[in-house]
This record gives structure tokens, C-alpha cells and sequence, in this order.
């Protein structure tokens, strides 16, 4: 596993908003069936992150290869295209859309029919509420059926790597352990993932390996259950305002 | 003739003037949709396809494929503008993308009457549609073009409806009009949605404008501002950006025009369209979203 490419490389990332550095330098990879977590404080550049991999924000410098591939230039659809699903911050459904109508968009790329019947199917397993909803706008939701539903919607892109940004958020206590059961479900499936997660307890149970971002870099990363007992993490939370 | 019979007739032309306003304002929503752009050039578009089908006529084609060819122009139109005026300027601020939409607007009224003066032409109807029903003793009356109006808006949004709802392209549309972004990150190719956007929405415009000619008589440059303006305040009543929303102001501002006209006492009749632009006065003021979004801000 250690001699593999990973399946993510991004390598020295720093990313602008205006005058401000939101990255300053980030490096990261994921290999192929790994869980990782990207976790800090409010502003550390987890966000960032994600939107620089997806092709939401461009980099000033820096390099993000997936699969062999340089990224970083391309647009968010060609992204998708590649591989990529971004299940962003905030969930960004399509709220006048319906369950049925957000998931086959999820699928746009796709040009395979029985394969998307098939991961509907699919995700009614793994989100049995869908199947409920599946005529309901997706404005109408509850915050943690919204949330099912844009985890649902980006992997009905059947991605080799998902994105996914804070799922907890917004989301009722008993709706998260059932989020984060899915989420266990997925990894078992062999899913490879990066998540951003406020919840660290949460994020590094079920992820392998984790980084913890501090104002755009990375202070710190290692083994999960690792970094579990390890005072610094805390330390880069409360150190973050510098 | 009785009250009813009156209250009937104009109830037909409530409906027959609605139609319009609803053709023309469906095309406006789709394109602010998924643009945020008021699209001024929408008016000049009916005029282009009301143009090219009485030049078709002219030449001895009947009137239905002179029509089908209208709409055809229009539509080509519409992508047109989208590829040459609207996309480089996809991005840039509000102020600049109003002032862009207004000088296409110029440039195709200016060209209009260029190649054919801006006098009023004479739409040749054929005798088919200008045949008159008369009910009820000649208390209730219509012409087929009303009946065509109607038929084929209703016909038409039926289409557009399928198109919005079963299609890919068309969910996407609806997806992009609410959250561009989003609809990057599932893979919708945007650049794709917003020309299909346009080619649709400048054929309803072609439909529009064949109709509106066809039931005015006439044909002209400048033909495109009035419709413009009336979809334009029936976009507001509804929700801009909603193609429900215009299609229910459309056929509100339709009734409220003929009431005005059939109902109100002959000194109120000369303000009708004082009366409907303080409307969208009021609406602008108190309920930007519309009757569909009523939570939602527009910006113009």
C-alpha cells in the first residue's frame, strides 16, 4: 500500500480569496479505499480544501493530481467527470427539485441506465427515507433528510473519491449517528473519502488517517485512532486564532 | 345581450390576451432563470420571427410552415445573441450585462428598420384564421387566430413542461436557474444549459411575436416594446424566474388589462396601463418575489 500512487495527491496547495490566504501551502493524499479526515478550527481552509479539488476555487499554486491526472485546471464538470463527487458545505441541493429529480442529476454524467436504476436502488438502502421522499421538493425536507439526500445525490455520480463537507451540520443528534452509520457502510464497501468534519470525535472514529488544518496549513497529521489521544489536536483548535 | 354573455366575452379575451403576455413572459423567466439577465432583446426576437414569417408569406408560402420558419428564425436568434453578445460578458458586473442586453436590443430594432423602413407592414393573415364564430346571436364573438392563440400556447407549455421535468437538459435548467454553482458540481455542463435556455426561450418568442402580429395585423421594428414591457410585469406579478410564475401572470395580467377595459367606469378605461405599472410598482415594492417565490429577492 505504501509504494501505490495515492489515488489523490495535492501537493503544496495555496489558494487566494482576494487579499487573504486561505491555503498557504497545503499537501495531502488519499490512496485508493481510505477514509480521510480533514479536521481544525472555523476558517483553517478545510472548505478550501475540498472547493480547490473540486474545481469550485482555483489555486494560485500548488498541484492537485487525481489518478495521475493534473486537476487543477480543469472546471468542476470535467472534474465530475473524472471521478470526483463533491458533496459541499451547506448541501446545496436544488430545494424546487424533487428527491427523484436532485438524484438523477446527481447522475448526469452518467450514460449508463441500469446502472443509476441500480444505485437508486442502492441508495434507498442506504438512505430508506429517500424512497419516502421521492416525490417531495427537496426545500421540504428536514435538515438531516437534506443532508441524506446530498450525500445520496453525490454518489449516484458513482465517483471513485467522495468529497464530503461537515454532514453533520444542521443535522438532528439521532439523524447523525444514522449519517455516520452510512457513511461506516460506504468505507466497508471500499468507498474512498475525504471528509471535513466539525465533530472530531466523529470524524477520526471512522476515519484511517487525518490532517488537522491550522490557519492554511497543515500542523499536524497522522493515524487516527492515533491522533484520538493526542493533546495536539486540541491544541490546534484552540490555537487557531493565533 | 345579457350580462352573462358579456361577462363570457370578455372572459375570451382575457384568455386570448393572456396567452400572449404568458408566451412572452415565460421566454423573459427562462432566460433571467438561469442568467439573472433581463433579457431586453426578447421583444426584438418576436420581432424577427413576425418578420421573417410575413416575408415568408409574401413569397407565396402558406401560412403554417411561414410560421414553423419564424419560430425557427428566432430561435437562431436567440443563440446567436447568446454566443456573440451574452457570453463573453457572462461574468461581469450587473450594470454591464443590463446595458449589453439593451444595445442588442438597439442594434436589431435599428436593423430592422434598416431593411424594411419602420413603417407598419400589413400581416397577411389567411381568410381561414380571420373567420369570425359568432354565439349567441353575435352577442359572443371570436376569430380563429384567438382560437390558434390559445391552442397553441396551451400546446406549446405542455411541451415545455415535459421538457422541464422529464428531460435532463430541462431539470438541469431548472437546477442551474437555482443554484449555478451546484449544478457545476453534479457535472451539468452549464454553457450547454444556458444555449438550450435561450434557443427555447427565443422560439416561444418567435411564437409570440408570429401571434402578436397576426392578431394586431401588422408588423414593425419597434413591434417587440409593449410585449416586452407587459411580460416583463407579468414576470414580476409571478416570480421572475419562475416559469409557472410566468405563466400565471401572464394570464392575471391579461384578465386584470380586459377588466379594466369591460368593467370600470369610462373615466378610470384611458388609465388601464397607469393602473397595471403601478402594479408592478406595488409589487417591486412590497412582494419582489412574486406570487410563486414569495420569500425570494430579485435583483434586475
Amino acid at each position: 500500500m505504501a509504494t501505490a500512487d495515492p489515488l489523490l495527491r495535492v501537493d503544496n496547495l495555496e489558494v487566494n480569496f482576494g487579499a487573504v490566504r486561505a491555503l498557504k501551502g497545503v499537501s495531502l493524499d488519499v490512496r485508493e479505499g481510505e477514509v480521510i479526515a480533514l479536521v481544525g478550527a472555523n476558517g483553517a481552509g478545510k472548505s478550501t480544501t475540498l472547493r480547490s479539488i473540486s474545481g469550485l476555487a482555483r489555486a494560485k499554486s500548488g498541484t492537485v493530481t487525481f489518478a495521475g491526472t493534473v486537476i487543477n485546471k480543469r472546471t468542476a464538470p470535467q472534474i465530475v467527470r473524472l471521478g470526483i463527487a463533491h458533496s459541499p458545505e451547506g448541501r446545496r441541493l436544488f430545494g424546487g427539485l424533487s428527491v427523484a429529480e436532485n438524484l438523477r442529476l446527481g447522475a448526469c454524467t452518467r450514460s449508463d441506465p441500469d446502472g443509476v436504476a441500480r444505485d437508486t436502488e442502492k441508495m434507498f438502502v442506504l438512505f430508506p427515507i429517500l424512497r419516502e421522499r421521492w416525490k417531495q421538493l427537496a426545500g421540504t425536507l428536514s435538515g438531516g433528510e437534506q443532508q441524506q439526500l446530498a450525500l445520496a445525490r453525490a454518489l449516484m455520480a458513482a465517483p471513485r473519491l467522495l468529497l464530503l463537507d461537515e454532514p453533520s451540520l444542521g443535522v438532528a443528534p439521532l439523524l447523525v449517528r444514522h449519517i455516520f452509520d452510512a457513511l461506516a457502510e460506504l468505507k466497508r464497501q471500499g468507498m474512498t473519502m475525504l471528509l471535513v468534519e466539525q465533530n472530531i470525535a466523529l470524524a477520526l472514529e471512522l476515519a484511517d488517517r487525518a490532517y488537522v488544518l491550522r490557519t492554511g496549513k497543515v500542523a499536524l497529521s497522522g493515524i487516527a485512532s492515533e491522533l484520538r489521544v493526542d493533546d495536539r489536536v486540541a491544541q490546534a483548535y484552540l490555537g487557531a486564532a493565533e | 345581450m345579457s350580462q352573462l354573455e358579456y361577462i363570457i366575452q370578455q372572459i375570451i379575451n382575457a384568455v386570448s390576451l393572456g396567452s400572449l403576455y404568458a408566451l412572452v413572459a415565460v421566454g423573459l423567466s427562462i432566460v433571467f432563470g438561469v442568467l439573472k439577465l433581463t433579457n431586453f432583446a426578447h421583444g426584438d426576437v418576436m420581432m424577427v420571427g413576425a418578420f421573417t414569417t410575413v416575408l415568408l408569406i409574401g413569397i407565396g408560402m402558406p401560412f403554417a410552415p411561414a410560421m414553423l420558419c419564424g419560430i425557427l428564425a428566432s430561435a437562431v436568434a436567440g443563440f446567436l445573441i447568446e454566443r456573440i453578445a451574452y457570453r463573453p460578458i457572462r461574468n461581469a458586473p450587473d450594470v454591464t450585462r443590463l446595458l449589453t442586453s439593451l444595445a442588442v436590443t438597439y442594434i436589431l430594432e435599428n436593423l430592422g428598420i434598416l431593411l424594411f423602413t419602420s413603417s407598419p407592414r400589413n400581416f397577411p393573415l389567411p381568410d381561414i384564421l380571420n373567420t369570425s364564430w359568432q354565439l349567441s346571436g353575435g352577442a359572443i364573438t371570436f376569430t380563429n387566430i384567438n382560437v390558434l392563440t390559445v391552442a397553441l400556447t396551451f400546446v406549446s407549455l405542455i411541451g415545455l413542461g415535459w421538457f422541464i421535468t422529464r428531460t435532463t437538459i430541462g431539470l438541469g435548467m431548472r437546477a442551474a436557474a437555482e443554484d449555478m454553482q451546484a449544478a457545476q458540481l453534479v457535472g451539468l455542463n452549464v454553457n450547454k444549459v444556458i444555449i438550450i435556455a435561450f434557443i427555447v426561450a427565443s422560439a416561444y418568442a418567435g411564437l409570440a411575436g408570429v401571434l402578436w402580429a397576426a392578431q394586431a395585423g401588422v408588423v414593425q421594428p419597434q413591434m417587440g416594446f409593449t410585449p416586452l414591457l407587459k411580460a416583463f410585469v407579468a414576470a414580476i406579478i409571478g416570480g421572475f424566474g419562475s416559469i409557472s410564475g410566468a405563466l400565471l401572470g401572464g394570464y392575471m395580467l391579461g384578465a386584470l388589462e380586459i377588466f379594466i377595459v369591460a368593467f370600470m367606469p369610462d373615466v378610470v378605461v384611458p388609465y388601464r396601463d397607469a393602473i397595471v405599472f403601478a402594479l408592478l410598482i406595488a409589487f417591486l415594492l412590497f412582494r419582489p418575489g412574486g406570487l410563486m417565490q414569495p420569500n425570494r429577492e430579485i435583483k434586475l
